[in-house]
């Protein structure tokens, strides 16, 4: 147990995954008002962005700034401000390829561009860059685990420094011939603004504690996929709790052993 | 923040392989650079290469782990009896009480730029043997680390380019502060590939000579690999002389561009002041500041300003990547082991390769190792996309 209590208010959300293009719509339908209805995932088009930027960004840079801002747009908070979390299971899958791609042939003279997008925190710059934050930005990979693992380390910014902080977790795919090898289906990803006291936006309050139980599952089998086959949709439990107002304790998938059981207060 | 005890820390570098090789390389000022003859890559640059990488045998439990990068990080770890320091903290606090904070930019990537020399002629496919989770994924390096000592607590790779293993030492204070853990692993591990090779010289971004950190004329970095870990822990009743410490670390970003940074160095001052501040400490009680000094023109240009801004020409400062290389996602924990030596040594460390000190820069800046009194430093490390991140490290009276 910890000696400090995990403890933070949930005053944002924001969403985006296949079949689910905002947070609106799924929570519609993790409420069960309205089915699934299975499909790609669509990016909007940044416009936070300068219109070059915008025509140039990358999926995972899309799909994290659309998350990012729809949590911190609820919470009505100043983007400028925020500290963020990102957490990802890999990088931009498809700039990874077209580098690895041209490094195994005669002409090995990549792009800057592409190298520079090749870093694990390239949404992230993005986000500094489109925001004009300059506060602290952590960029974590955690693999299958690395919801918990951003999870874990916004609590500290939290709880420790004290600062509302913006979690972005969020996953691509990579394309073939590295999909065969990590098979991500698809863009999608969870962003939840978290803050060291309540307030009149805050929709819940959430406490983490270690735990050796197994996840809560999605009765529903489609969005169970979801939750299995994209990373940072592992918080699906959570925001369905969360919705339908079904308070106690939801435990999340971490790294095994290790799980995080969270217990969910109304405000 | 309140002060945490390193009770055990070791460097692998092109330097030599433990602390005494470093801090005998440190005193001589001498340089673990060479001419690139990494693998198959032709460019004209100069590389700091750990010597006997692959020589390291996985355990054979940990296999499918195998790749540069893990058989780096398993040289860093038997280095210096780390390894067993870690498990006498595990012994101590159990295996779910020690967790695992590792920096890397790049982790294995290597083996997927050779899985994709062997792609299957027909399909495509990549090799059967190339295993993606436990070789090229960032979390590769720390989920190696969290089986090689079977820990079953938290573990987190954070990839944030050339900052990534400064800002372990950060997020393992906060998990140490709550409680969530006893001890932590943090540390940096990041290996030779050709995409950051490539990638730097694609940005005009390597020198064809020895990187010459602040030199006037300046022209690059050479690309380096290293592992270094730390054993943090929270500090006893009773602190022993001599026991070193963080004492306090900063965090900011540039918000301004992904490869370049910010002109007036903006958010590196800020991370300084920030880590001053969680420090408690005023400028003037730094004794030394291991720089970034990458030894670009924009990077030392930028860093220089605020450095100056912040401490004058009053503080002792060198970079050391002159000798090392930049050791990109590992140089964060690298630098801090470099001021955990100078802490410990009263060494200030010289930079080896710089012959001209830039006159623009008004720093009291080393050109030569020497002996001197070090009871605060500080580290910088900054990194593409903006990351900025500051640490200080002090000995205990």
């Amino acid at each position: 147990m910890n000696a400090i209590p995990l403890t933070a208010w949930i005053e944002g959300i924001g969403f985006l995954a296949p079949g689910l293009p905002d947070w609106p719509t799924a929570r519609a339908v993790l409420r069960g008002e309205t089915a699934y209805d299975a499909a790609p995932a669509v990016l909007p088009a940044p416009s936070i962005l300068p219109a070059a930027e915008r025509r140039r960004a990358s999926r995972v840079v899309k799909l994290t700034l659309a998350i990012g801002l729809e949590a911190a747009a609820e919470a009505a908070a100043d983007v400028s401000q925020l500290a963020a979390v990102f957490a990802n299971s890999g990088a931009d899958g498809h700039n990874c390829h077209a580098l690895c791609e041209q490094l195994a042939s005669a002409d090995r003279q990549i792009s800057p561009t592409r190298f520079h997008n090749s870093v694990h925190n390239a949404a992230a710059g993005y986000w500094g860059i489109a925001t004009k934050s300059m506060a602290p930005c952590q960029v974590i990979c955690g693999y299958d685990a690395s919801f918990g693992a951003g999870l874990l380390d916004a609590l500290g910014q939290v709880v420790v420094d004290q600062q509302p902080t913006l979690l972005i977790a969020y996953d691509s795919e990579y394309p073939e011939p590295l999909h065969s090898k990590r098979n991500t289906p698809d863009c999608g990803g969870v962003a939840l603004l978290l803050t060291p006291t309540q307030t009149a936006r805050s929709q819940a309050q959430i406490t983490v504690s270690p735990s050796t139980a197994a996840a809560d599952r999605l009765a529903d089998s489609e969005l169970e996929a979801l939750r299995t086959s994209i990373p940072a949709l592992r918080a699906l439990p959570l925001l369905q709790k969360l919705v339908r107002g079904e308070f106690g304790p939801v435990c999340l998938d971490y790294l095994p052993p290790m799980q995080l059981a969270v217990e969910l207060q109304p405000c | 923040m309140t002060p945490l005890l390193l009770s055990s820390y070791t460097a692998t570098t092109c330097l030599g392989c433990g602390l005494d090789a470093t801090l005998a390389s440190l005193r001589q000022g001498r340089s673990g650079l060479a001419p690139c003859a990494f693998e198959t890559v032709d460019l004209a640059t100069w590389i700091g290469e750990v010597a006997g990488v692959d020589d390291q045998q996985l355990p054979d439990s940990l296999r499918r782990y195998d790749c540069r990068n893990n058989r780096l990080a398993q040289l860093g770890l038997e280095a210096d009896g780390f390894a067993e320091h870690v498990r006498q903290a595990i012994a101590r606090y159990g295996k779910t009480r020690v967790g695992i904070f590792l920096g890397t930019s790049t982790a294995g990537i290597l083996q997927t730029e050779l899985a994709y020399r062997r792609r299957d002629p027909v399909s495509g496919a990549l090799p059967d043997d190339f295993i993606y989770r436990c070789t090229h994924n960032s979390f590769s390096v720390a989920e190696f680390t969290r089986d090689y000592f079977g820990l079953e607590g938290p573990a987190i790779a954070v990839s944030t380019a050339c900052s990534s293993s400064a800002k372990v030492f950060a997020a393992a204070a906060r998990q140490l502060a709550l409680g969530s853990i006893d001890a932590a692993i943090v540390g940096g591990v990041d290996s030779l590939c050709l995409t950051t090779l490539y990638g730097f010289a694609s940005l005009q971004l390597t020198s064809p000579l020895p990187c010459r950190p602040y030199d006037v004329a300046r022209d690059g970095i050479s690309v380096g690999e290293g592992a270094a870990f730390a054993l943090l822990e929270r500090t006893p009743a009773s602190l022993p002389a001599g026991a070193l410490l963080l004492l306090g670390s900063g965090e900011t970003s540039d918000a301004y561009h992904m490869s370049s940074p910010h002109p007036e160095g903006l958010g590196a001052r800020l991370a300084m002041q920030a880590a001053l501040r969680s420090a408690k400490l005023n400028p003037a009680e730094i004794d030394y500041i291991n720089l970034h000094g990458t030894a670009t023109p924009a990077n030392d240009a930028a860093e220089g300003k605020a450095v100056a801004a912040l401490f004058g020409d009053r503080v002792a400062c060198s970079s050391t990547k002159g000798a090392t290389g930049h050791t990109l996602g590992a140089a964060g924990a690298v630098e801090a082991v470099i001021c955990a030596l100078a802490l410990g040594h009263d060494l200030l460390p010289g930079s080896p390769q710089t012959e001209n000190l830039d006159p623009a820069f008004a720093l009291d800046y080393l050109l030569r190792s020497r002996d001197g009194r070090v009871r605060h430093a500080l580290s910088n490390s900054f990194g593409f996309g903006g990351s900025n991140c500051s640490l200080i490290f002090g000995v205990a009276a």
